[in-house]
């Protein structure tokens, strides 16, 4: 049985079979992974929409609907980018499934980038939809579509990371819930979904911007309607050296194996 | 990169330590092309940390790994795709049915699905009614069948099967080492590890036996057991004995049964034939012979040191 290797291996065709696997396991668990998150979306969309939507005006020119569905948006795709890697990699090391990875020739590259591409498409999926239901309550003028996609993409991708970390470090279910309740969440609330933040009095408009998801949702919000409380600039600057920092973290862990393999 | 290497599998100076504890001790060994090798040793032998490190579960302390030519650290997106490994713990993804395993688990080798292939696994391991059955639903035994269809779907030149047998019926148990030798018969190498130690000396050319992180035995099995072996010859006398015959002191001859029988313990380098003309010589009526030779087993204990029953490896 011996072989030449190769004709009968192909390099690639690892990566595509985790990729393909990543995204028919979220989508077999549809009612979990997207129908939920969408729902939640959409009762934030009914009530910031159609009932105070239209009676508020926390930015010039815009309606409170407006000025809130880019961060209701980009909600959606932080929690649920995070969510599917991190879900997928401690369950796979919690019921010990990650072993049938760690015996194939799937490369470390290949691992993250299948791990994280599934993780954008869930996130952008669910973005996507939050967006379609926003517009029966508000249309957005779409100030720099490019940039707000950009966008949409780098807190995917970060978020896919940042997923990737807390399950390799994670000792159990409680501590990835624990990131999302008590890091994530907060984060989002305080990094001006529901408020610009040069509304907040001193310090707190400082703190803010240390909030590193303020750069994430201002850098959306400018994008889709031409307004928000920092630069594309500094919104992407920030966010992209972010992103880097925590791939090169999540790139480290995966090729030593870290608590993947002994 | 057509590699035509005579060994299936070299092990050097292979380390590896937990925290400062040495799991396994410089082991070294060569798994010849196309034969069935078995590992064999107690709970905490080291087995599973040196499988571990051959498939990539497991980092190298030291040492080194070459498989079919290639270093397992390199190339070891080439040596994996020539392993098939059967873990010892049940390794499933509750997400997928049986048939959506199969198919996805030859791309994660670089392997194209072979329908004909599969099919065949599927049949082999009497899978078909369960196919589109999700893993959580499946008996403990079927699990255990499709761990072993998992490993072979991408056709592996060297399957490792550590206990692929514990907690399977007797039916299966003996299917699947039908299929096994069948599938070495056309090439490919197999390393097993095994709590039954009659199932590892039917089926094993050689045998390492592993203790306490060391290699304490190699051997071709026959010889292993041959060697190791304490050979009892019984001879049933037609005259009862007073005293023993002269010149078998090497055999730490015993008197049974009133002097009816004769027990001899023959060592390894003496055989038969010679202390029977040695006994006719001395004009000895035997009526009747019994022989009677330990197992791998008994080897096995012999020299693990164990008392109180083999343990699973």
């Amino acid at each position: 049985m011996d072989l030449d290797l190769k004709q009968r291996f192909y390099p690639w065709l690892p990566f595509f079979t985790l990729l393909r696997k990543e995204i028919l396991r979220f989508g077999r668990v549809s009612t979990q992974t997207l129908l939920a998150p969408i729902v939640t979306a959409g009762l934030y969309l009914f009530v910031f929409g159609a009932t105070l939507g239209e009676r508020l005006s926390i930015v010039e020119g815009f309606s409170y609907a407006q000025f809130v569905i880019p961060g209701l948006i980009m909600m959606g795709i932080i929690n649920n980018s995070f969510a599917n890697t991190s879900s997928s990699l401690f369950m796979s090391r919690y019921l010990g499934g990650i072993v049938d990875l760690l015996v194939t020739p799937v490369s470390p590259p290949q691992f993250i980038m299948a791990y994280t591409l599934a993780a954008m498409l869930r996130g952008l999926l669910v973005g996507s939809v939050v967006w379609l239901i926003s517009t029966m309550f508000a249309s957005l003028p779409w100030d720099s579509p490019i940039l707000g996609l950009l966008m949409a993409m780098l807190a995917s991708f970060m978020f896919a990371q940042f997923g990737l970390i807390a399950a390799i470090y994670a000792q159990s279910f409680d501590t990835i819930s624990m990131y999302t309740s008590f890091l994530i969440m907060p984060l989002i609330f305080l990094g001006g979904v529901f408020y610009p933040i040069s509304i907040l009095p001193e310090p707190w408009g400082k703190f803010s911007q240390l909030n590193p998801l303020f750069y994430l949702i201002d850098g959306f919000r400018h994008a889709l309607i031409g307004s928000g409380d920092t630069s594309y600039l500094i919104a992407f600057g920030f966010s992209g050296m972010l992103a880097i920092i925590l791939f090169l973290w999540a790139a480290w862990l995966i090729g030593k194996g870290y608590r993947l393999r002994a | 990169m057509y590699i035509c290497a005579m060994s299936a599998l070299v092990i050097e100076n292979l380390y590896k330590s937990f925290d400062g504890v040495p799991a396994v001790k410089g082991v070294n060994f060569t798994i010849n092309k196309g034969e069935i090798f078995g590992l064999l040793g107690p709970n905490g032998a080291g087995k599973s940390t040196t499988i571990n490190m051959i498939a990539g579960v497991v980092r190298l302390g030291s040492g080194s790994i070459t498989a079919f030519g290639y270093d397992n650290q390199r190339d070891y997106r080439y040596t994996r795709r020539m392993l098939g490994v059967v873990h010892q713990e049940i390794v499933i993804d509750n997400f997928f049915t049986v048939d959506q395993a199969l198919k996805l688990h030859a791309g994660y080798y670089g392997v194209k699905d072979d329908p004909d292939w599969r099919q065949l696994l599927i049949d082999r391991l009497g899978l078909k009614p369960h196919l589109h059955k999700v893993m959580l639903k499946l008996s403990g035994g079927l699990k255990r069948r499709f761990m072993i269809a998992k490993a072979m779907i991408h056709r592996p030149q060297l399957l490792i099967l550590d206990e692929p047998t514990a907690g399977v019926d007797v039916e299966l148990r003996h299917s699947l080492w039908d299929f096994v030798r069948e599938i070495n018969r056309q090439g490919t190498t197999i390393l097993l590890t095994t709590h039954y130690l009659e199932e590892a000396e039917e089926m094993c050319d050689r045998i390492a036996i592993m203790n306490h992180g060391d290699l304490i035995a190699l051997e071709e099995t026959h010889e292993l057991v041959r060697r190791l072996s304490n050979r009892q010859l019984r001879l049933w006398l037609t005259e009862p004995l007073k005293s023993i015959p002269s010149g078998l002191e090497s055999c730490k001859p015993q008197l049974k049964a009133d002097g009816r029988m004769l027990l001899l313990n023959l060592p390894a380098d003496i055989d038969v034939g010679s202390v029977l003309a040695q006994l006719c010589s001395q004009q000895l009526q035997i009526r009747d012979i019994e022989t009677d030779q330990s197992s791998l087993e008994e080897v096995f204990i012999q020299l693990t040191g164990m008392n109180g029953g083999v343990d699973g490896p």
